[in-house]
């Protein structure tokens, strides 16, 4: 006998939430699709731009997410291991990427990296100077991307700047999931781990590290996942130079305003394919953690 | 090998934990830091760990083996510390979990792998988990996880073991077998070792010598049978098992139970293994009684009396001697101490 029943109301409601705001949306997605024959659909998806704009979001939201695994872990370990003047401000700040509408950001960061902008002046006049340098040591054989001798290095409008969005709004993902698994580290197991001898390092490495590393996955993912569809704040700081700065997303609303809406869902169910096993990976990999 | 500690005083802000605490602990003996909880026996462990720092002062020192250990880190005290909620790894099996000692050892210090394996076998066999080397934690029963927290210990050959209320998280029955088989370990190991705990029953039954601690103080020091047979204050009377508190009129009448302060004479304290019962018109110096419970089950007879003023006394004797007048609930009877305990140190 359960104090509170419901296990039947629960579950039905759950099915049809979920069917309402999630399968039946997706599905119509496929639906949609299916006007295309097979080959169309390929040809759709395979194009140079798109395959262009493939690589462009895959990498860019990997490294983004790359980025914020290690930033972000070190945020949540400063936010949840040490008291300092001003942290419960900091703690809020963490979520102001969720809150803010993408458009607002993407303008802002725009805005900071063009090339006379706060921070874009300094990366031009450091990419000069780095140029520089490479020419007259003799090194101007290694070609560094997106560096030249007149704009120095370039983040706003080019694969740097989709990378930056990309990571801005990833922050919160890593950090909010990794701050309660941070809280539940016991601190008398570091202690356990330093009476066995064991210096700092180990502690961290062997102690530490293992016990939030799915949640560090978790956070990985989530802020990969997120990158990946991200539109709003990428579109203004990226340019938008065909086959060089188009993301995925903003070929679907291309696509979209051509009332091409076959071709918009047909780049749109691979991007739905690719999250569907991204996701399942995760998944698979932290149900084999847990098992221990 | 022996420990000395010396004029060792810690606060947490206002709160005074250890108040110049002076403790030695010789090679081989199995302490026991018995007290209250807030006495500072756990902070006292912690603080010889170095797991916590103290006050430095003049004359302040830990001592291992006549050598200095303040300011190394606990790594190189080279102690085995179990935890009262076990800290094991997790993340690790039983096997793991026990090598992790070894496993980070460096240098010229370091064992071979099949070197690791055969003494973490050896030390699982001393637990007596055989077949369980690879589950993990999550997967044992409380006691066993215990026992791995203290094989994982005993894999570093510690100077010391010292032990944070290690059967505080048990259930009864696995607390008094892990107690035996803990004291057996010892008996046969014979390292020095110091368990905190605040059941004072657990200190009398495993300690060579206890310690009562109480408010950052050491009350008293000695053997089990000393403290308990010869407390040298109220604090330590009381601490150690169950007392009744008299207390004697001026007028001499008897031993009387009464708060009333102003005709007080003396405070005794008797242990309830200390009382006899005799029925009222025995006559004779005695403590006017009724019988409120009687609990026969278990391997002494415990009664329950109140006296004339509703003060609660409680007696234990053997089921022989219940036998000889077989007291029921509301019988009368007369309460008459056969050993009593005055502290000088009492005043009015």
């Amino acid at each position: 006998m359960k104090v509170i029943p419901g296990f039947r109301l629960t579950l039905g409601i759950t099915v049809f939430y979920l069917s309402l705001i999630v399968l039946i949306p997706l599905s119509l997605l496929v639906w949609n699709t299916t006007e295309l024959k097979w080959a169309g659909f390929v040809k759709i998806v395979t194009t140079k731009q798109v395959i262009a704009s493939y690589k462009l979001t895959f990498t860019a939201a990997f490294f983004a997410a790359l980025c914020n695994a290690l930033f972000g872990f070190m945020t949540a370990w400063a936010l949840v291991r040490y008291k300092f003047f001003g942290k419960k401000l900091f703690d809020a700040l963490i979520d102001l990427p969720f809150a803010m509408p993408t458009a607002v950001s993407g303008i802002a960061l725009t805005a900071l990296f063009v090339d006379n902008g706060w921070l874009g002046t300094w990366f031009c006049k450091i990419g000069i100077n780095v140029v520089k340098f490479a020419e007259r040591f003799r090194l101007d054989f290694v070609n560094i991307p997106y560096l030249d001798k007149e704009n120095g290095l370039q983040t706003a409008f080019s694969p740097i700047g989709v990378f930056i969005a990309l990571t801005f709004i990833g922050l919160p993902f890593v950090v909010r999931t990794l701050q309660p698994a941070l809280q539940d580290l016991d601190k008398e197991v570091e202690e356990a781990a330093a009476s066995l001898g064991a210096n700092r390092f180990q502690t961290f490495w062997r102690v530490i590290f293992p016990s939030v590393l799915p949640a560090l996955l978790t956070g990985f993912v989530l802020a990969f996942a997120r990158a990946l569809g991200e539109y709003g704040s990428v579109v203004f700081i990226s340019g938008n130079i065909p086959m060089k700065t188009e993301i995925t997303p903003l070929l679907i609303f291309a696509k979209l305003e051509e009332f091409n809406y076959a071709g918009a869902t047909a780049i749109s169910v691979v991007m739905l394919a690719a999250s569907f096993v991204l996701m399942l990976m995760v998944n698979i990999i932290q149900w084999r953690t847990r098992r221990k | 090998m022996s420990i000395e500690i010396k004029n060792i005083t810690k606060r947490f802000g206002n709160f005074t934990a250890l108040n110049n605490v002076n403790l030695k602990v010789n090679d081989g003996e199995l302490i026991a830091l018995l007290g209250p909880s807030g006495s500072g026996k756990t902070t006292l462990l912690r603080i010889i760990a170095g797991l916590e720092d103290f006050e430095p002062r003049d004359g302040t020192d830990i001592l291992f083996k006549g050598k200095s250990v303040v300011g190394d880190p606990i790594g190189k005290r080279r102690i085995g510390f179990v935890f009262q909620h076990y800290a094991l790894f997790r993340h690790q099996t039983v096997f793991e979990n026990i090598a992790f000692g070894l496993r980070v050892r460096r240098g010229n210090e370091r064992l071979s792998r099949t070197a690791i394996k055969k003494r973490v076998l050896e030390l699982i066999h001393l637990i007596q988990l055989d077949t369980l080397e690879n589950r993990y934690p999550d997967q044992l029963s409380g006691g066993q996880r215990q026992r791995v927290a203290l094989a994982r210990a005993l894999a570093i050959e510690p100077k010391f073991l010292l032990l944070d209320e290690p059967f505080g998280a048990l259930d009864a029955r696995v607390r008094q077998n892990l107690r035996r088989w803990l004291r057996k370990l010892h008996d046969e190991i014979k390292l020095t070792s110091i368990f905190v705990t605040h059941d004072q029953e657990e200190a009398l039954e495993l300690a060579d010598r206890i310690v009562v601690m109480n408010e950052g103080r050491i009350e008293q020091e000695g053997m089990p049978s000393e403290v308990f047979h010869k407390p040298k204050n109220e604090f330590v009377m009381d601490f150690l098992g169950n007392v009744n508190l008299f207390h004697e009129r001026e007028d001499g009448s008897s031993v009387l139970g009464s708060e009333n302060t102003s005709d007080l004479l003396k405070k005794y304290f008797v242990r309830p293994h200390e009382i006899d019962l005799v029925p009222p018109d025995n006559g004779g110096r005695g403590l006017p009684a009724v019988v409120k419970r009687v609990q026969l089950a278990g391997s002494l007879a415990k009664m329950e009396l109140v006296d004339a003023d509703g003060r609660e006394i409680y007696v234990e004797f053997s089921h022989e001697k219940y036998n000889v007048y077989q007291f029921q609930v509301g019988n009368s009877v007369l309460a008459v101490p056969r050993k009593t305990v005055v502290f000088d140190d009492y005043a009015i």
